[in-house]
Order: structure tokens, then sequence, then C-alpha cells
């Protein structure tokens, strides 16, 4: 247990003493998407009977939350293996689990002071509302577990620093700008609908959003079932490549 | 310090048996076996590629054996890894370090991922033997080579381990540091912890290894004492029983083609 909390206080450490880099930086590009779109659409579009500056801003808050759990486990591990260092929490004897656990919580928290920065810094522009804050935490929760987890297979799996950003730019940027941030999918022709629907990401932002408003595109069990199965399917891959060892322990 | 006297002196610290490691075509480790025993300072020789850091990676759990076994004080570093790793204290031959980091949050997560807290007390002790006690709250991107080299040291040494492997640890090291290092190192060999050494400075370890296994493409060429090695080529120096093991191996390897 002492090696897993440790791994995860230098996981939590090592981004928050690059704050500006791994905090800051978000909550400004998340603001400056708010200012713009809501600037622009904010008098022309209302979705679920909601203003769009507010319903814009938890799908934010969630894509930026991903996005940085995903940033967070990648980076760590690949720079600890471009660079050498991961051999120190590779000589230890910390079982895969107690490994996997300490990246995946360090993304968790990180998502979660990300998404709680921008909410704050929000409140210039919408009044907050939670409707069920138990769902805005379990999918806070469960969007960190399934980016946190795929950024420890791409950070594993690539090495060179080019191939996680081509990992990031071509998988990771595309399902979650095209999963229901800036609009409801129900806006989209039928076609596009039905592509959003096989995107996970989609309902991770779907019941995100459901626990501040209570209404969602698609029924909230739904949007669980989905983001569930997802993070236990991605974490038993990762799981399985942390025990075989693979590009780790050759 | 610990003294490790205490231990069951007839259980090998180290124990490999047929080991065999391929990367591709590159055989790299060829059925090699070989015993260390508690409290040794063991010399493992050999030219670049010869196997060395393969072999230590295996006993370190960083690669895995295609085939054999070996154990850390009787604990198999694939079944048992968790008891194994605890064992043992590995200096790697890169210079390594995380740059978020000072040198005292290292030694501080690197005794927490072995289990162990709060052991400040322990640091000090291996800050001032190493000479780093100034730099304890120096991130470690602002250290000298020689400096992070010491910090490497330290990581080893943290949980304190029984059996220690120095991987090339003097490479690229002033004097001075060399010196300071195996007087050091010296000091835990008879205070009872194994040593592991490879290292291309053969003065080095004709100086301080009991016995040395000369290994060769991933093969066991030699084991014996030092004393024993330079007898059997009429007293020469180390350096000199390596060039002539290695290029007497070579020749005969030559005519059996």
């Amino acid at each position: 247990m002492t090696g897993f909390l440790t791994l995860l206080h230098k996981e939590i450490l090592r981004f928050w003493k690059v704050g500006f880099q791994t905090v800051a930086a978000p909550v400004l590009t998340a603001m400056l998407y708010l200012m713009i779109f809501s600037q622009v659409l904010a008098d022309h579009v209302r979705i679920h009977d909601l203003p769009y500056t507010s319903f814009l801003v938890p799908g934010l808050v969630m894509m930026q939350m991903m996005q940085n759990a995903f940033a967070n486990s990648s980076s760590s591990l690949i720079q600890g293996r471009v660079t050498g260092s991961i051999v120190f929490v590779l000589l230890p004897p910390i079982p895969y689990g107690g490994f996997f656990a300490a990246y995946v919580v360090a993304t968790i928290i990180r998502g979660m002071v990300v998404g709680s920065c921008i909410l704050l810094a929000t409140l210039w522009f919408a009044p907050l509302q939670i409707a069920h804050p138990g769902w805005v935490l379990v999918f806070s929760i469960l969007g960190g577990a399934v980016f946190g987890a795929l950024g420890m297979i791409a950070g594993i799996w690539a090495e060179k620093f080019d191939q996680l950003a081509a990992f990031q730019n071509f998988l990771i940027m595309p399902l979650t700008m095209l999963s229901g941030v800036f609009y409801s999918i129900h806006s989209l022709p039928p076609f596009w609908q039905q592509m959003s629907s096989y995107n996970p990401v989609f309902y991770v932002i779907d019941g995100f959003r459901y626990g501040f408003f209570g209404v969602s595109d698609v029924r909230i069990e739904t949007s669980f079932t989905v983001v569930a199965l997802s993070a236990v399917v991605i974490s038993l891959l990762t799981l399985q490549l942390l025990k075989s060892g693979w590009k780790l322990r050759n | 310090m610990s003294d490790f006297s205490s231990a069951s002196s007839s259980l090998p610290a180290v124990s490999i048996l047929g080991v065999s490691k391929r990367f591709g075509k590159l055989l790299a480790l060829d059925n090699l076996s070989l015993d260390i025993a508690q409290g040794e300072f063991f010399g493992l020789l050999g030219p670049n590629g010869a196997g060395k850091t393969t072999l230590i990676s295996c006993l370190a759990g960083l690669a895995k054996p295609d085939s054999g076994q070996i154990k850390v004080l009787g604990h198999d570093v694939q079944r048992d890894y968790r008891a194994a790793r605890t064992q043992l204290g590995v200096v790697p031959q890169e210079l390594v370090f995380d740059p978020f980091f000072t040198v005292r949050e290292t030694l501080r997560f690197q005794a927490g991922y072995f289990g162990l807290r709060h052991q400040d007390d322990w640091i000090d002790e291996i800050l001032e033997h190493l000479d780093l006690t100034a730099k304890a709250n120096e991130n470690m991107r602002r250290l000298s080579g020689g400096m992070k080299r010491r910090v490497l040291v330290a990581q080893a040494l943290v949980h304190k381990p029984p059996v220690i492997v120095l991987d090339e640890p003097t490479a690229g090291v002033d004097v001075e540091l060399r010196q300071g290092l195996w007087q050091f190192i010296r000091r835990l060999n008879n205070e009872g912890h194994t040593i592991i050494l490879t290292t291309h400075y053969l003065e080095e370890a004709e100086a301080l290894c009991h016995r040395i296994a000369l290994i060769k493409e991933g093969k066991l060429l030699a084991l014996d004492s030092t004393e024993n090695l330079r007898a059997r080529h009429g007293g020469a120096s180390l350096e000199e029983v390596f060039l002539r093991e290695i290029g007497s191996k070579v020749s005969s390897l030559g005519e059996l083609k």
C-alpha cells in the first residue's frame, strides 16, 4: 500500500509542480472556447431549453478533464521511458495493480482540479446549477479513469513523443470534440447521430451534463452503463499489458 | 548501518541457473549459470555487448529471461518478485533522473516505493556519506553529472538492500568522486552487503573484487577468484588476464568453425 501511495503522491506532485502548464493552461483554453462560442451563439441557440452558455459549460469542463487525464498518465510514462527514469518505479516491488491505480487516480485528481477551476472561472459567464451532484462525481471519476487508462496505454506504446502526439491528435481530440460538447446530437443529421452513438465519449459528456441540468440526449442509465463498461474494459486491457510487462520489462 | 551477517550464509545472494535471453536474432545470454555468495564483492566483466547489462536487467526484473531461473537470496525474481526486488538495490548504468524533484524528494519517493516511510534519518546518513548534504534541497536538474551519479547510488541504498548491483558506476566520474564512492561501497561490503560490480576499469575490479566472472557474447568464459585468475596467467594484471581470456576464447571459437 505504501508503494501505491508513494507513486500516487509523486504523480500528483509532478503535475502540481508545473501547475501553470497542467492546470492554468487548460482553464484558459476552456475560457477562450466559452467566450468565443457563447459570444457568437448565446443569443441564437437554446438547447434542452437552456441558454447556450449554460449548456456549453459542463461539456467544456468534461472535455478538459478527459484531455488532461490522458495527458497526465501518457506524458509521465513516456517521459520516464524516453529519459530512462522509469527504472525508479520498475525496480521496486510495486504490484502492477498498484502501479495502475496510482497513475489512474492521479489522472482523476488532475482532471478534477482542472474541472473545478474551470467551473469556478465560468461563474462569471453562467450561474452554476448542479441538479444531481452524485452523477457529476460519478462521471468525473469514470471519465478520468477511461482517459487515464488510455493515456497509460499510449504512454507505454509510444516510442517517441511524436507518436504520442499522433495518438492525442488523431484519436483523443476527435473523440472528445465530436462528442456533443458544443451541441446536442439531436441537432445532427441521422447519420451523424448514429455515428455519435458509437462514440463512448458522447455518453461521458451527456451523463456529466445530466448531473448539472437533469436533462440529457439519452437516458442517464444508458450513459452510465456505456461509460462504466468502457472504464472496465480499458482498465482490464491496461492491467493485462502491465502484467505482461509489454514494452516496460522487455 | 545494517549488518547482514545474520542471514543464512549458505544461501547464495544471487543464483543464476541456465539463463538465456534473446533479442531478435541476437542471443544476449546463452545458458548462463553462476552463484554469488553472500558478502562477496563480485565482478561481472566483459567487453561491450557481452550481456552484462542484460543479465543485470534480468536479475532486477527489468527484462524477462527466455529460459532459466534467477534467485535473489532464495527468491525467484519472476514468481516471487516482490521479495526478490526488496533484497536488491540497483545503480543503473545510464545517468537517469527525474527532473521534477529535489534530491531529498527523489530519495523519499524511492524509499516509499519499497514500502518504507519516515526514512529521513537514514536518508540524511546516506546524503552525508555521499557528500550530498549540501545538495539535499537542490532540484536534480541543477546537479553535475558526478552528483547525479551519487544520487543514483543513494537511491539504490535507500531501502537498505542486502544485495547491491553497480552497473558501471564510475563511468565518466572524476578521480576524487571515484575514490570516495569506492570507500563507501567497500564499507558497505565490510558490513555484509553483497556487491555486484560491472566496470570497464579493470584496475578497480582487481583492487575490489573477491571473485570475477568473465562473460562474452552471453557465455561465461571464466569464473574464479581474482587471485586464481591472475595466477593462472602467471601473475599478470587483470587487464592482461581479461585480454588473454577474451582473445583465447575468440581464437578457440574460430578454430571450431
